[in-house]
């Protein structure tokens, strides 16, 4: 049980994050097509900073001398590191879309082709292979929060909740929640989020109370790019063993879905990536899965194909989108270039 | 003789292709610099190397690799040539694809799932009929059709989740394209058709010359010796036309433009916009399926068939094509031709010097940026135009 909420979490948080991404360009009236490029350049960004880093004494010190709280530091630092050049790389969609009233579709499906291709570019010129690994161990050693560092040994058991929730996990999980939960606050409860969602909505009436739409829509995609390129090292660092290759495996695509299917609100988002998470471990594991704790794997003995659990989450995702598309809203502005001569 | 220089320069395709063109160039400039700036801060390439791989950027088609002294050759390189037409075949489809559903309006981002079911369905018609019972020919004619007819089918599963469920075509689309990437996968892992005689190959499916079927060469093996082209860019090409014809000449296509420009005014007019959702995304899906039978019927490709983990690039790759054509059919086998040069010259840059194949995706995905305010690039082309114009009043 333990494994399964771990394992759906892992999944969960980055298309949580993201799809939280996506919510915030559409808000503001930009169709953010470009987060699979963002999440992939984020990658790539923190991958190789944690991988500079690890040569530096004061983190391979640290490593060597078990100084835990520097190591989950350096993991915090990547996520910003990541956020930050996800933010610069969405200037790009920004500058296309605001400035240049440009297809909005285009431009993140040309960042969409840009991202793997500069990202495979460099990474080939600097290890002369497609990936781009840790300089030393990999990510589980160096970054995972394990009970030994909290004085248990390796019988003792943290219970339940400490089993799940702090034993074999990454710091980079509560770093994402709390972000979510902030900038869905942001988003709802403070003028800067009426104003950026009026934007989205009416961008003309917005215009005439007095508010920059462009500055609006601007800091809507920004911080989408920032919470892409954070989203993609964390997918990096909790299921890739913190590796870059110019892929995501299309979590980027997914995260929009999640966005559609949760309505663009952040508590049906945080829902259906859960969802969705949840059918993503059943497919990575579903034949180790002990739900009862009983010793019978249950799933594995129904025999079902594998192929059959890897396809069940998009199957169930598309499902889901017919129930729900009828009432689905959209915010009414979004992918419309601002044209102040319209109001 | 200066009027006619002007109606020409005042004609909507002579600026769309003028766009275009300054997209590319933009786009190479680009790469050059990023080779150069690469070049400079990496101190095992240096200016020697970058100049190289500049000069392939431009010129890599009509490399011929390094002579005894290490200095690059130029000249006729009949397998790169080929090779570009051949790689140009299946992308002239998708392209074709992304470009028919963007006239109705449709974003079309499941040309790689529509790809797949068409690799499947003609991998498997095309192996699975015995060709001492049927005549080749035929097989190839059922394997390309029962491609498109697959394809259709998938492409037509977003179209009625748009028309009738009101679902986001760009979201249905990408699950459907992983849903089919595990689907082949899937049968073709219970398929007597994965090859076991060669034991040097694991997880590839036999080439369909196993069964005897192959696209015919129609001679264009003897123009260009050594290289992978048949016949199958002439079909491509002669489907782009008809797509043409069918856009812009026929009701039909009026009337599928109509619902793409302005949906309302469409049912208004009395056009079935429901339907026409559905049959245009059930066509976009048959040409990039043919695509995927084109490539695999040439008898000299075979699919490594455990693809549920990534999606095939020329199904992404129809979308750039058909942005560079601005969606005309037509341009459509000229951006193709011009991305599969690319493609090939990345290959050139990665065998012969330090540099790799990735730069030419860059630059592609910078066209497509430009692309995107192709329509603001244009106004200022016709501006300048009308500019000159008046100046010579």
């Amino acid at each position: 049980m333990s494994f399964l909420i771990q394992q759906t979490l892992v999944y969960a948080l980055p298309l949580m994050i993201v799809a939280l991404a996506g919510v915030f360009a559409e808000r503001s009236g930009i169709i953010n097509l470009a987060l699979e490029g963002i999440m992939i350049f984020g990658a790539f960004c923190g991958v190789l900073f944690v991988n500079t880093m690890q040569d530096t004494s004061w983190v391979y010190g640290a490593y060597m001398q078990d100084r835990y709280g520097t190591l989950q530091l350096l993991v915090v630092l990547a996520m910003f590191v990541a956020g930050l050049l996800g933010a610069i790389f969405s200037l790009l969609l920004s500058f296309a879309s605001i400035n240049l009233r440009a297809n909005q579709t285009i431009g993140g499906t040309a960042l969409n082709l840009l991202a793997p291709a500069l990202v495979l570019f460099l990474i080939r010129i600097l290890e002369g292979q497609n990936t781009l690994f840790l300089a030393k161990g990999d990510a589980a050693e160096w970054f995972m929060i394990k009970k030994s560092m909290f004085g248990y040994s390796a019988e003792e058991s943290m219970g339940f909740l400490g089993d799940t929730f702090i034993h074999k996990t990454y710091l980079s999980n509560y770093v994402c929640i709390l972000v979510f939960v902030l900038l869905s606050i942001i988003l709802y409860k403070t003028k800067f989020g009426l104003r950026v969602r009026s934007c989205g909505e009416n961008p003309h009436a917005a215009d005439s109370l007095g508010i920059n739409v462009k500055k609006m829509r601007y800091a809507g995609t920004t911080i989408s790019g920032a919470l892409a390129g954070m989203g993609g090292f964390v997918y990096a660092l909790t299921t890739a063993n913190c590796s870059s290759n110019g892929d995501v495996a299309g979590f980027g695509f997914l995260a929009l879905a999640v966005m559609i299917f949760g309505n663009w609100k952040p508590l049906s988002i945080a829902g259906a990536s859960l969802l969705f998470g949840f059918f993503k471990c059943l497919a990575a594991g579903y034949s180790s899965i002990d739900i009862n704790g009983d010793g019978i794997y249950m799933l594995r003995e129904l025999g079902i194909s594998a192929h059959l659990y890897r396809m069940l989450p998009y199957l169930i995702t598309l499902i889901v989108l017919a129930f729900t598309s009828k009432n689905s809203r959209a915010p009414k502005a979004e992918g419309i270039p601002y044209d102040k001569g319209q109001r | 003789m200066k009027k006619d220089q002007i109606r020409l320069l005042e004609s909507n395709g002579f600026q769309s292709v003028l766009s275009s063109i300054v997209s590319i160039i933009i786009g190479l400039i680009f790469g050059v610099l990023l080779i150069l700036v690469v070049g400079l801060l990496d101190s095992n390439l240096g200016i020697e190397s970058a100049w190289e791989g500049i000069r392939l950027v431009f010129a890599g088609l009509f490399s011929t690799g390094r002579d005894a002294f290490g200095t690059l050759t130029w000249g006729f390189n009949s397998i790169n040539m080929g090779n570009m037409l051949f790689r140009a075949t299946p992308l002239i489809m998708t392209g074709l694809s992304v470009a028919f559903a963007y006239k109705t309006g449709l974003f079309n981002i499941g040309a790689p799932g529509q790809y797949l079911m068409g690799t499947m369905a003609s991998l498997m018609i095309a192996l699975g009929i015995p060709s001492d019972k049927v005549h080749p020919v035929i097989i190839w004619i059922l394997a390309f059709l029962g491609a498109m007819a697959a394809g259709a089918i998938w492409g037509a599963i977003p179209g009625l989740f748009k028309a009738l469920l009101n679902t986001n075509e760009v979201i249905a689309c990408i699950m459907t394209n992983w849903i089919a990437a595990n689907l082949v996968t899937w049968l073709f892992d219970i398929s007597p058709f994965k090859n076991v005689t060669e034991s040097t190959k694991s997880g590839y499916i036999y080439k369909t010359s196993f069964n005897n079927v192959a696209t015919t060469k129609l001679g264009l093996d003897k123009v260009f010796p050594g290289s992978q082209v048949n016949g199958g860019i002439v079909i491509a090409i002669l489907i782009a036309v008809l797509v043409y014809i069918l856009m812009s000449k026929t009701t039909f296509g009026f009337e599928l433009r109509a619902c793409g420009s302005n949906k309302d005014a469409a049912k208004y007019a009395g056009l079935k916009d429901k339907r026409d959702i559905v049959i245009s995304m059930a066509i976009a899906g048959a040409l990039s399926a043919a695509g995927a039978a084109l490539y695999y019927l040439a008898g000299n490709t075979e699919l490594y068939w455990s693809t549920y983990q990534s999606l095939p690039a020329i199904g992404f790759n129809g979308i750039p094509v058909a942005m560079l054509a601005l969606t005309n059919p037509i341009g459509v086998i000229f951006s193709a031709l011009f991305m599969s040069m690319l493609n090939i010259i990345g290959l050139q840059i990665t065998s012969l010097t330090a540099y790799n194949e990735y730069i030419t995706d860059v630059i592609i995905a910078a066209i497509v940026y430009l692309s995107a305010f192709a329509l603001l690039i244009k106004q200022i082309i016709s501006r300048r135009i009308a500019r000159k114009k008046g100046g010579s009043k």
